[in-house]
Parts: structure tokens; C-alpha cells; sequence
């Protein structure tokens, strides 16, 4: 569905590349992970996927075909993102409803009020705070708004920008519950961006590895779950994300050396 | 426990005139150990931390049975005795060394001003010394170049090492880090707590370690207390965190994804209003 080809990123004529050459392919109906430590990357690959950021090298193709860096409306019927943090990614002054029915204007869609409630009903909310601000919402009913806002067009592809690192984790279990669900139900094609390799596990069949601008390693989810990954810096992220143990400390020693 | 070196009774913290209750009813002790408080944001861990270094903005309310540091009332000391027990005998590491620094003051002043504000006695040459000594043991390894440097040419990591080695060179018996590696990536928060849990048993310093994740608590702590809406709801063992009995502590470990083996839906939690009456679990 989602297809990256040698895709290059850099912030200024003769700055260095921030994305060198990344390369992946996501099929129809399935979830990829991009893990990696902050600054490696993987929110630029995601944001000129996205079309936020035109200024990338190398090609994006979707369903097949290849993308122009500037996106045409269509696109945005198609591709849809979910940001990290979902009080910045709310207008503070418009209520939700108006928000919702915003990407049916920009498509020049029908506006009527089931589709609102549909969706609102879609992601576990009460059609009812259609009418409230987001200052009114928790984090996690927030979340659910600009899930729903990007669901509303009803397109094939999520891209998911840590949808879940600024929320406690109880709340992360009813996000990454509603994303399992949701994908489940509508055959969504996920591609979710995160430095936290149990959110990845836990919703992601294929996991590329990214640090410094590159892939390092791609890999199924079962060699994730029983440790056999081959890069050494993905044997490193992945035996630091296991939680910190006396057991672990001669292995922080070789960390540290490395 | 004998001879503690916090004691606290009965803590209530309130805002806005006693109608924002924020801590309900909080006794603890700490000894020469790591006790971890855990909880989900607004659940009060931050008050409790910032109440005892009286941190908290004056609009707060602040009441106890006891509130002691050694023999001395926390409740009742002026603010000139707070001045000399903030920093010289109980430190505070933040969350975000990006926002905790003075960007615009070489690091190595930093901590050297630290130095001399509580040993006004020591001269330039000493604090100096100091702060490399200091940087050295933060396993920094060139500190003679790192102390030269602005907080936004640090790495977070750095800052963050950077950020201890300013509270302990005071030499506190008590920290309290408030989400000390929240904001660091998984590989160097492995190196950080390392180096603190290096520095606490070498300094047998006593340790309140304020988080929201509750596997890094398990293998860090001693001890864990459970906040709930303002409430102790479980004490126990971090060893003995999976025997947890209250529901709110089963729930929330239960909610954790795993990268081993992931349920195909994580359970979420169910609150129950009677968690704000019932006393603490396991004292």
C-alpha cells in the first residue's frame, strides 16, 4: 500500500541528511512499526510521507502509484495522521463537532450530522461531547477526537505519530485496544511511528529499526519477541527496553563500551 | 523503622481555598533506602515531593500530623532554615534538564554556584575543583571541557548527569528525583539510573523516586508506594509488586504492552469510587 524508495530528508541546502536513503514497503491491511531513539529520523520519514514536509528525495508511492511532493487533495482521502500529542493537535477554540466536520469542507463532502456521530460512536465516545472544546476532554477522550478527526474521511492508511506517549498507561491500553480494533474492523493499513518498542510489539506485524537517519535492520514482530535481532545497535535498543535490572548492569558496562 | 529520615503523617495538601483536594491523608517513612511513589498524572506524586522541599506555589495549603526531616519540622521552619535544608540536605532532580538549567550560564558555574552558596567559606579554586570531581563521578569524561559548555550543547543524557552531579555536590542524605529519566531516550536512561543507583549506595543517601512507570519502580526501588487520586492505596515490596493486592495496582501493571508476549487485548481499568475510601493496603 505504502511503498519508500531510497527516500532522503535534509533542513537546508548543505546541511547533512537527516533521512539517508530509507527504504520500506507496507502491504495492504497491515501494521509497520518505526522504532528508534529521539533524533534518528523516523517522525521526518513520516511527515514526507504525509506530504507535510515537500522537500525530500527518493520516491513515495501508494497503492502503486507514485506521489508528487506536492499532494493533491485526493491524497488526503487516503492518507490520514494521527499526532503524539493531542492537545496541541486540537484548535483550543473550536469545538470538537467543528472540528470533525472540518476535512469533509476541505473535500467539498456532504455534512451531515450522522457522519459525526458515527464517528464519535466509532471510537468509543459519547456523540454528545461533539459539543464541548478540547479543554473540556482528558487526554485519552482527546486522543479518541483526533482519532475520529482523522478517521471521518474514512481512508485506507493511518499514519501514527507516537499516538500514544503522552498518555498514562491505563489510558495507552484503550488507545492501543481502539487502533487494534479499528484496524481490525476496517482493514486500515497502520504505519505507527514510536521510540517504544511494546507499543510496536503489541500492534505491529513488520518493525524496521532506524537510528541515525537509516534502517538498520527490518524484521518480522517474532524475532522482536524472542530477541533475535541481528544488528547490534538493535540488540542494544531492544535489551534497553527491557526494564532496568542488577541483572542487566554488566550489560550496561558492555553498553557504555560499545 | 528506626530513626527515619522523613516522617509524614497524615499529609493534606489542598488548592483553592480546601476545594482541590490534591493529597488526601499521605503517612510514609523513609529510611536510607529507594522508595519509589508511583501513580497516573494528577494523581498527587509531585506534591508530595515538592511539599516536603515546600515547593508547592502559595496558593497550597499544606497540613500534617508530622512532617519531620531528622528532628526538624517541616511544617514549622522558617524560611531561612528551609533555605539551608534545600539543596544542602535534601536535593531535587526534575524531569527535563532542557528546562532545569540556566541556559545562558556555563554548566560548570552552575554547579560550582551550587558549591558556594551552600560552603560560602570555600574560595573560587575549591568549587572549581569540586565541580570537576564532581563531573568525574557523573562518569562525564572530559569535564574539564563539558564544565565549559552551555546547556544546549549537552546532550540529555549529559544535562541530565549534569543535573545530579549539581545536587549531590552539596552533599544531601536525601533526593528526591522527580521522573528523572522521563525525558531520556531507553539506552542512555539505562546509563543514568545506573549511575544513580551507584551513587546512592556509595553515599547510602536515601531516595524518593517519583514515577508513572511502574517496570522501571520494579527493578529500581525498594519499596513502592501506590497513589491513587491523592491517596496511598497500596504499600509494598518492589520485589513483590506482581503479588500486588489492590486492584488499582493489579490494573495497571496489567495494562502494560510486552514485547515478549502481548495479550491480544490489554486489559484497561476499571475505577471504583471505593478506592477513595478504603485504607492502605499492606503497612
Amino acid at each position: 500500500m505504502i511503498d519508500v524508495e531510497n527516500l532522503t530528508v535534509r533542513f537546508g541546502p548543505r546541511s547533512p541528511l537527516v533521512v539517508k536513503g530509507v527504504g520500506f514497503s507496507v502491504p495492504r491491511g497491515t501494521a509497520f512499526g518505526l522504532v528508534g531513539e529521539s533524533g534518528c529520523g523516523k517522525s521526518t520519514v513520516l511527515r514526507a510521507i504525509s506530504g507535510l514536509n515537500r522537500n525530500y528525495g527518493g520516491r513515495i508511492s501508494l497503492d502503486g502509484q507514485p506521489l508528487e511532493p506536492n499532494r493533491s487533495r485526493s491524497f488526503f482521502r487516503s492518507v490520514q495522521m494521527v499526532f503524539q500529542d493531542p492537545y496541541g493537535s486540537l484548535h483550543p477554540r473550536k469545538t470538537v463537532r467543528s472540528q470533525l466536520i472540518e476535512p469533509l469542507r476541505n473535500q467539498n463532502l456532504p455534512i451531515n450530522a450522522h457522519i459525526v456521530e458515527d464517528v464519535l460512536k466509532a471510537v468509543g465516545l459519547d456523540p454528545g461531547l461533539g459539543y464541548r472544546f478540547p479543554h473540556q476532554l482528558s487526554g485519552g477522550q482527546r486522543q479518541r477526537v483526533a482519532i475520529a478527526r482523522a478517521l471521518i474521511l474514512d481512508p485506507p492508511v493511518l499514519l501514527l505519530d507516537e499516538p500514544t506517549s503522552a498518555l498514562d498507561v491505563s489510558v495507552q491500553a484503550e488507545i492501543l485496544n481502539l487502533l487494534a480494533d479499528l484496524q481490525k474492523e476496517r482493514g486500515l493499513t497502520y504505519l505507527l511511528v514510536s521510540h517504544d518498542m511494546a507499543v510496536i510489539a503489541h500492534l505491529c506485524s513488520r518493525v524496521a529499526i532506524m537510528n541515525a537517519g537509516e534502517i538498520v535492520e527490518e524484521t518480522g514482530i517474532d524475532q522482536i519477541r524472542s530477541g533475535a535481532v541481528e544488528h547490534p545497535y538493535s540488540r542494544r535498543l531492544l535489551s534497553a527496553s527491557h526494564a532496568y535490572g542488577k541483572q542487566e548492569q554488566r550489560s550496561i558496562e558492555e553498553l557504555i563500551s560499545f | 523503622m528506626t530513626d527515619p529520615l522523613i516522617d509524614i503523617r497524615n499529609m493534606e495538601i489542598s488548592f483553592a481555598n480546601g476545594y482541590v483536594k490534591a493529597v488526601r491523608g499521605v503517612s510514609f517513612q523513609l529510611g536510607r533506602e529507594k522508595l519509589g511513589i508511583v501513580g497516573e498524572s494528577g494523581s498527587g506524586k509531585s506534591t508530595v515531593g515538592r511539599a516536603i522541599m515546600r515547593l508547592l506555589p502559595s496558593s497550597a495549603r499544606t497540613t500534617a500530623d508530622r512532617m519531620t526531616f531528622h528532628d526538624i519540622d517541616l511544617l514549622r521552619a522558617g524560611e531561612k532554615q528551609m533555605m539551608d535544608i534545600r539543596g544542602r540536605r535534601i536535593g531535587l532532580i526534575l524531569q527535563d534538564p532542557k528546562y532545569s538549567l540556566n541556559p545562558v550560564m556555563r554548566v560548570g558555574e552552575q554547579i560550582a554556584e551550587t558549591y558556594r552558596l551552600h560552603y560560602p567559606q570555600a574560595g573560587r579554586k575549591t568549587a572549581e575543583k569540586k565541580v570537576l570531581e564532581m563531573l568525574e563521578a557523573v562518569r562525564i569524561r572530559d569535564p574539564q571541557r563539558v564544565a565549559r559548555l552551555y546547556p544546549h550543547e549537552v546532550s540529555g543524557g549529559m544535562g541530565q548527569r549534569i543535573m545530579i552531579a549539581m545536587m549531590l555536590i552539596a552533599e544531601p542524605e536525601v533526593l528526591i528525583a522527580d521522573e528523572p529519566t522521563s525525558a531520556l531516550d531507553v539506552t542512555v536512561r539505562l546509563d543514568v539510573l545506573a549511575l544513580l543507583d551507584e551513587l546512592i549506595a556509595r553515599r547510602n543517601l536515601g531516595l524518593i523516586f517519583i514515577s508513572h512507570d511502574l517496570n522501571l519502580i520494579r527493578k529500581f526501588c525498594d519499596r513502592v508506594l501506590i497513589m491513587y487520586a491523592g491517596r496511598i492505596v497500596e504499600v509494598l515490596k518492589a520485589s513483590d509488586l506482581d503479588s500486588a493486592r489492590h486492584p488499582y495496582t493489579q490494573g495497571l501493571l496489567a495494562s502494560l504492552p510486552s514485547i515478549e508476549n502481548p495479550p491480544s487485548r490489554l486489559p484497561t481499568l476499571t475505577r471504583d469510587p471505593s478506592w477513595l475510601t478504603q485504607p492502605t493496603i499492606g503497612i
